[in-house]
């Protein structure tokens, strides 16, 4: 099959799975699920970098530019979910309009 | 092609079920399932050893800090959730059209009719790019894990 053929099919889901990520960004007030809309963005980073990779013919360019992609979400994932449950401690909530007594 | 359709399907509703599901930890096993779904993508792009790296850090590991989170905090109760299911609702119904309909127009717009393509690159290993062409970015993700473990340390430090 032609490589801007599987591009296309890909692009019309990774697009969708973008918009789910960002809608959960906005809408949602807990900590969590602001973390997991991020995921769900990096998720449709990833698929878009592989079959462009894919689709250009620089798949191990792709692959190495994923891996530091990982690395980097596994880092940021890991110290948000420190700050989650630091914020937790101290306002009893996940809820991220009471963040504001944190301010100055 | 058909069953690359319906595993990038499969993801697409993992992760919608991820973002609309009340319960925090089925959110959660919803990522996990969307991250095992774009592992098998990556197999069949032949992305193998980015697969690997997908399915045992993010759909393992990621998956056992969000877990332990949600584990350590608690959730609100029945109710609460169902009252800000409803305020929710009523406060965001126009959002989803909104997006739909931006991403619409993206997925139909941005990749036009003609797509130019590079030359197709030299084949090689992603173990040889990693380690020849791209060792800055070896060098930005030491720095990023010892940035993430002094983080950690300086969050969970106990205090005197």
């Amino acid at each position: 099959m032609d490589a801007v053929t599987i591009l296309k099919a890909y692009w019309f889901f990774i697009v969708p799975l973008m918009i789910a990520g960002v809608y959960c960004l906005v809408a949602t007030r807990n900590f969590i699920r602001l973390l997991i809309g991020l995921e769900i963005i990096t998720k449709a980073v990833t698929l878009l970098i592989v079959v462009a990779g894919y689709a250009s013919g620089r798949l191990a360019l792709a692959q190495s530019l994923v891996i530091t992609l990982i690395v980097v979400e596994v880092v940021v994932i890991s110290v948000a979910a420190g700050i989650v449950q630091c914020v937790y401690g101290l306002n009893e909530s996940l809820d991220i309009r009471k963040t504001r007594n944190l301010k100055g | 092609m058909a069953l690359t359709i319906s595993v990038l399907a499969l993801t697409l509703l993992s992760a919608l079920w991820a973002v609309m599901t009340r319960s925090l930890m089925r959110s959660v096993i919803g990522l996990a399932a969307t991250s095992v779904c774009v592992t098998a993508l990556m197999f069949a792009l032949g992305a193998n050893l980015a697969a690997v790296f997908e399915l045992s850090v993010c759909a393992g590991l990621i998956t056992v800090v969000f877990v332990s989170t949600v584990a350590m905090t608690q959730p609100a109760s029945s109710e609460e959730l169902h009252e800000r299911t409803r305020t929710h609702l009523r406060r965001y119904w126009p959002l989803p059209l909104i997006l739909l309909a931006i991403g619409t127009l993206l997925a139909v717009l941005l990749p036009g009719a003609e797509i130019a393509l590079p030359p197709p690159g030299e084949a090689s290993d992603a173990r040889e790019v990693l380690w020849t062409e791209r060792q800055t970015d070896i060098l930005g993700q030491v720095a990023v894990i010892l940035a993430g473990v002094f983080g950690v340390i300086v969050l969970f430090k106990e205090r005197k």
